[in-house]
């Protein structure tokens, strides 16, 4: 875990805004996330859930409160954190005219992995993922369920210490959700912020829930 | 953090792979010119051009059809993702730019390929002007790849990026197009290539280039940002 231990959360937040414009999408937002932990994220539909995960991704930049993410403060320290964290997204960041085995290659260079090593991390994953048949068409002729095991793939290819999944059993069948638990599950030692409507999937294998609701309070339970 | 030369290397290969496969923007390209100097041809009911009209001519056409071409250049990194994928790596962000220029450069090379004997053949006398122009074509269109990703970067995320391109680009490009176009002058003259003040032009294409690569380099990083 890279200088981690138990002591230093992996996620911390304390009075997190976001404002778009003059509409507040989240508004004193505390959490402290041990790492390791899984935190379950719910809420209504335009609660600011992917707003939350997009902000701890370094994608968004918050508008008030501390963050704190692996030690890094955000958003001063975002350039440290990226390459440590995996996120997944509603868009899958795959090319439509790239194979998903160019597309895991492409990710794999970006984060500084190439050659033998990266061919086989990815030959790992796409056989976890059951890929390893469709990984050379493009990713325009594929399912949306099985863009979404690739879209699982590439948030795992560089091995994050810290996984930011936004409703990850989106367009996944039965097989698909074990096969993606498999990747993405708890344990491992990675921390995992998951932002679903489906409790009854992820509350189980939650050590926090963190409720957002439309201008009330949020509750970490 | 991810060596820059690798990562600009799989940006590229990246893009020219996808241009290969799909066909996108480089036909498109293109096309454009081969019809314009059809359009020219019969417009000017000309056979032969020569000097400032033939200069003209051909700069004009170049860079319309290089707007196609920067109109597309960030589209799949905005509609699939990419740009997400980019800031979520461990990259210095002005890779992008480099990278997204390197690319718009290889596809303005292509188009030149392509249009440039096609100009001669419709217009052109004489092909002896045509070596010196190849350092011309050099210059503007690393000027052109600089200025069009850095426009096209800021365009993409509008609804109206196909009108904002040229409405934003054009202006910024005249000085490019003064220098390309008074270098190209004296090379098409009637009675062959002249050189007249050609190290002068050569000197401002080199200057605008140097100016708008360095600032595609040091704002690039800011317009990334949400």
């Amino acid at each position: 875990m890279d200088g981690h231990d138990r002591s230093e959360a992996a996620v911390s937040a304390a009075g997190l805004r976001k404002d778009f414009g003059e509409r507040t999408a989240l508004d004193g937002i505390g959490l402290e996330l041990p790492p390791g932990d899984s935190l379950v994220v719910l809420g209504p539909n335009g609660a600011g859930k992917t707003t939350l995960l997009r902000i701890l991704a370094t994608l968004l930049r918050p508008s008030g409160g501390e963050v704190v993410v692996l030690g890094c403060s955000l958003p001063g320290e975002a350039w440290k954190l990226r390459g440590r964290i995996g996120y997944l997204g509603h868009e899958p960041l795959l090319y439509r005219d790239l194979s998903g085995r160019e597309n895991l290659r492409f990710h794999a260079r970006l984060h500084g992995t190439s050659g033998e090593r990266a061919e086989a991390r990815i030959a790992e994953l796409l056989a976890a993922a059951a890929m390893e048949r469709r990984a050379d068409e493009r990713i325009a002729e594929l399912s949306a369920g099985m863009r979404q095991r690739l879209a699982i793939c590439r948030c795992v290819l560089h091995e994050p210490e810290l996984l930011l999944l936004d409703e990850p059993d989106s367009n996944l069948d039965a097989e698909g959700r074990e096969l993606a638990r498999g990747l993405i599950g708890p344990g491992g030692g990675r921390t995992r912020v998951v932002v679903t409507h489906d409790p009854d999937r992820f509350l189980p294998e939650a050590d926090q829930v963190l409720r957002l609701g439309i201008g009330e309070a949020a509750a970490v339970s | 953090m991810t060596p820059s030369r690798a990562a600009f290397a799989a940006i590229l290969g990246k893009d020219l792979r996808s241009e290969l496969r799909t066909l996108q923007s480089l036909p498109a390209m293109a096309l454009f010119s081969i019809t314009t100097f059809v359009i020219f041809r019969f417009g000017l009911d000309r056979t032969s051009l020569s000097g400032s009209l033939a200069a003209g001519v051909l700069w004009a056409t170049l860079l319309f059809a290089a707007v196609l071409g920067i109109n597309r250049l960030f589209v799949a990194e905005r509609e699939e993702g990419g740009f997400d994928a980019i800031r979520l790596a461990p990259i210095d962000r002005s890779v992008l730019f480099a990278a997204k220029a390197a690319a718009l450069l290889v596809y303005l090379l292509a188009l030149e390929l392509i249009a440039v004997p096609i100009f001669a053949l419709f217009f052109l006398d004489s092909v002896a002007g045509l070596a010196p122009l190849a350092l011309i074509l050099l210059l503007a269109d690393l000027g052109l790849a600089a200025t069009g990703t850095l426009i096209s970067s800021m365009a993409v995320n509008s609804r109206a990026r196909d009108l904002l391109v040229p409405l934003v680009l054009l202006p910024l490009v005249v000085p490019l197009m003064i220098a390309a176009t008074g270098a190209t002058d004296p090379l098409l003259a009637v009675g062959g290539p002249g050189y007249h003040r050609f190290g002068t032009w050569l000197m401002v294409l080199g200057l605008y280039d140097l100016i708008f690569g360095l600032v595609g380099y040091a704002v690039f990083d800011f317009l990334l940002e949400d």
